[in-house]
């Protein structure tokens, strides 16, 4: 392959792996770092109400459902004794509570959890229904009509018009026509009339300002009017537009926030409270439809989860190893085996897995030098020493067990047939080498080993690893690169210090 | 002295590192289908012969296990011999057998082998234990090389050879590798063997190295490294080249012996040949390989490129 071609590839490697990653963070919402925290509501809706005694009891509260800027998390009630669903129509979600017989002082709770929601999917608006004909009281008729003509000079779309609207009707501005129709009428509902009189489609919405550890709380009624194919939402005291941060919308169609039946005097309070959960698991709950939640980890079992988690760390440790063979010039017996042992050390952590892993290979060497004189054929000696490998395996874990160490149990973490060939390998070098070499491979093998333990037992490599697989791309496109790296080992300038005296 | 040298004075004497060798030789110039002609001795041997390239003679090839038991059947009337594994690296698992002492064979260090080490021995080679990987090897039983004399107060009881790089089937770098104590007999560098670079023109010592360092005295015999000549160079050089033309290979090491008797010898051919040759000579590989891959006409016989190299390095030293 020409320069340019692997050099194209490689790059394209690094950016498929960073785009797509990138692309996962912000679709999914799985964080870029391990342990963010995101802040997220927790609401509970009380609602009290007397049962009357004598008949089944239906009480019917208006549910959050779509709500702009926050995202539901999860929704629980509890009721004792009651039956409870959920019914989705067409316009509103309402939670029904039911009881054959109930008398006396009832109590409901719903709870919500909710976490703002920075991108929010575009909402599909529903175009209201056609107006219904206004009717006012034959004065109030005069009244509003002067009030809405006032309006209608100072403004020229129905963003405005709605905004002078609230200011004529506003506390600071009382006049003869505000002060009659607010006479007859609670402000949001004056304010929809007056509206859906100057044409408008207008509605009361009910929203909840979410202040930490508030309690006995209640809905704040919000103007919300349709212009340009959307609803647009107005404060009805101040004429400011827009949802401020902090509010939530409870409910929008327009209905009532309880109906009850077979029972009365209902009072709904909320109270509400900030909790700090983790971005990752808010992320991975909320799961939606696209491809990266389908292609995710995450769906299968637990226990395949974990052993993903240990063999998507295995690029980071071939990484590591390519990086000091190539670069630093390392010698190590055998290839990968290092990987392998810093995958045991990070079952067994690292002082107690080199500890046995030194003990585990020098018993072997040493009963290993007995079988050169059994004259054995390689592949029985092999195996012969992978049984020995076992039995001190065993032996170590019993030990210490005993003593008290429960590390000594994660012993058997250590890959047996690995461990067998070290040992053979070792062996073989202490015989034709001596034990300098024995020591130079070794202590590279462990080096190496113990590098790629550090670097993978770090909680951000982890972290990327398991919730970015396709970071992998990088890893290998940097592998990639390695291998055609043509310059000086760090240890070759060593090597030829010789070159140096003329 | 420093431990240490900088990369950019390294680049300036054109060394060339392992990354190097492996990416820009090796993969470039020799196809993977010709490594088991040069991995495998056997084929080597086979090989060597077809083309009349002259190594040493072949007693005995033990293939299966059962032939163990029979070995004697190649040792009767040899009294010195040595036993390879067809695919053993870097030396490993050759046995050197210089002489008998009623029924035991005396080894090169003079210690003794009775007939059932010797057994266990070829037992080991054809279960794997020399080769890489472990794979099922062959031994092959060879007639003892006498070094020729005037090694003899250069060598410690190993024999001597001459590692020539070849390059598209000119030579451009040699080196004689002399066996010490230290060494145990071995002309391996790695294992304490001296590397002497030789003079491309006239076969002369230049440098020697042992471990990577200069030294100018033989440690075990100490003789003066740099009054070593070897003698008819050209025709070694010969050799050498024409191991491409039987091989194929674009950049290999051969191994050749100087017999008393029957003269140069091909050992063995090595087709990831070492970097210590660059240290014992003094010089780097780089601008000798570049200015071989700058040559547009190949020439045709071993004669001319060997003549084309010498003519080469003598106009150099004039300059």
């Amino acid at each position: 392959m020409s320069r340019p071609i692997f050099y194209g590839f490689i790059f394209a490697l690094v950016l498929i792996g960073i785009i797509t990653a990138w692309m996962r963070h912000d679709i999914t919402g799985i964080p870029l770092t391990p342990g963010q925290q995101t802040s997220a509501w927790l609401v509970e809706a009380k609602v009290y109400f007397r049962a009357q005694g004598d008949e089944p009891v239906l009480a019917s509260l208006n549910l959050p459902g779509r709500t702009p800027g926050y995202k539901l998390y999860f929704e629980q009630t509890a009721s004792p004794g009651y039956g409870f669903s959920i019914i989705d129509s067409d316009n509103a979600r309402r939670g029904e509570w039911s009881r054959r017989e109930a008398e006396g002082q009832q109590t409901l709770y719903y709870k919500i959890q909710i976490v703002p929601d920075p991108n929010p999917a575009a909402e599909l608006e529903r175009p209201p229904e056609i107006i219904t004909e206004v009717f006012w009281r034959e004065s109030d008729r005069i009244a509003a009509e002067n009030l809405l003509d006032e309006a209608y000079q100072r403004s020229s779309t129905p963003q405005s018009l709605t905004r002078e609207v609230i200011k004529l009707v506003a506390e600071s501005n009382r006049n003869q026509n505000s002060e009659l129709l607010l006479a007859n009428h609670s402000r949001p509902h004056l304010l929809e009339k007056l509206l859906s009189h100057a044409g408008l489609k207008a509605r009361v919405a009910m929203a909840l300002a979410l202040q930490d550890a508030r309690r006995n709380q209640s809905l704040v009624p919000m103007i919300e009017i349709y212009a340009d194919d959307e609803w647009v939402v107005f404060d009805p005291l101040t004429g400011v537009q827009g949802l401020p941060t902090n509010m939530m919308f409870w409910h929008r169609d327009g209905g009532s926030l309880i109906d009850l039946m077979g029972a009365s005097g209902a009072q709904v309070n909320f109270s509400m409270l900030e909790q700090k959960v983790p971005a990752l698991e808010l992320a991975r709950a909320q799961s939606g439809n696209s491809a990266f939640d389908l292609l995710s980890i995450h769906h299968l079992p637990i226990e395949e989860q974990g052993v993903f988690k240990l063999l998507l760390l295995l690029p980071v440790g071939a990484l590591i190893t390519v990086l000091l063979r190539i670069i630093v010039g390392v010698r190590t017996s055998g290839t990968f085996m290092p990987v392998l042992i810093a995958l045991a050390f990070l079952q067994t952590s690292l002082i107690p897995g080199l500890v046995n892993f030194i003990s585990i290979v020098a018993i072997g060497l040493l009963l290993r030098s007995y079988l050169s004189s059994l004259n054995l054929l390689l592949v029985s000696r092999i195996a012969t020493i992978i049984v020995i490998v076992v039995f001190i395996v065993g032996l170590m874990s019993l030990i210490g067990y005993q003593l008290g160490f429960n590390t000594g149990m994660t012993v058997a973490f250590f890959p047996i047939i690995i461990l067998a060939w070290t040992i053979e390998r070792m062996s073989i070098l202490w015989e034709e080498d001596g034990p300098k070499e024995v020591l130079v491979q070794g202590g590279g093998s462990l080096l190496v080993a113990v590098l790629a333990y550090l670097a993978m037992q770090l909680e951000y490599v982890g972290y990327l690893s398991f919730n970015f697989p396709e970071l992998n791309l990088v890893l290998v496109a940097l592998i990639m690169l390695m291998g055609r790296y043509t310059g000086y080992r760090l240890l070759e300038l060593r090597r030829f210090h010789a070159m140096g005296t003329k | 002295m420093a431990w240490w040298i900088r990369p950019s004075q390294l680049k300036a004497q054109g060394i060339m590192g392992m990354n190097c060798r492996n990416i820009d030789f090796i993969s470039q110039y020799n196809d993977r289908c010709l490594y088991p002609l040069v991995d495998n001795k056997l084929k080597t041997k086979l090989l060597a012969e077809e083309s009349e390239v002259k190594s040493p003679s072949l007693h005995g090839v033990i293939r299966q296990q059962h032939e163990v038991k029979k070995i004697m059947g190649f040792l009767t009337g040899l009294d010195g011999f040595a036993i390879k594994p067809a695919r053993g690296s870097g030396g490993k698992g050759i046995l050197v057998i210089v002489g008998r002492e009623g029924e035991d064979f005396l080894r090169a260090s003079g210690k003794k082998m009775s007939l059932e080490d010797i057994q266990r021995h070829v037992t080991n080679i054809l279960a794997g234990l020399y080769s890489l990987a472990g794979a099922p090897d062959t031994a092959l039983i060879e007639g003892l090389i006498r070094a020729d004399d005037l090694f003899a107060n250069y060598s410690f009881q190993g024999v001597p050879d001459i590692r020539i790089i070849v390059f598209k089937g000119y030579p451009v770098m040699a080196m004689l590798r002399l066996s010490t104590h230290q060494s145990d007999g071995k002309a391996n560098l790695h294992q304490g063997a001296i590397g002497v670079g030789l003079d491309m023109c006239s076969g002369q010592a230049v440098h020697a190295v042992q471990f990577e360092r200069r030294l100018t005295h033989h440690p075990d015999t100490g003789a003066e490294l740099n009054q070593i000549q070897i003698p008819d160079w050209p025709d070694l050089l010969k050799l050498a080249s024409r191991c491409y033309e039987m091989t194929g290979l674009g950049y290999l090491g051969a191994d050749i012996v100087l017999d008393a008797d029957r003269g140069p010898m091909l050992l063995e051919l090595n087709a990831r040949p070492g970097l210590t040759i660059q240290v014992a000579n003094g010089t780097g590989l780089l601008p000798r390989l570049r200015h071989i891959e700058t040559l547009d006409q190949p020439k045709a016989t071993p004669e001319q490129r060997v003549d084309y190299v010498q003519e080469y390095f003598r106009a150099k030293l004039l300059i």
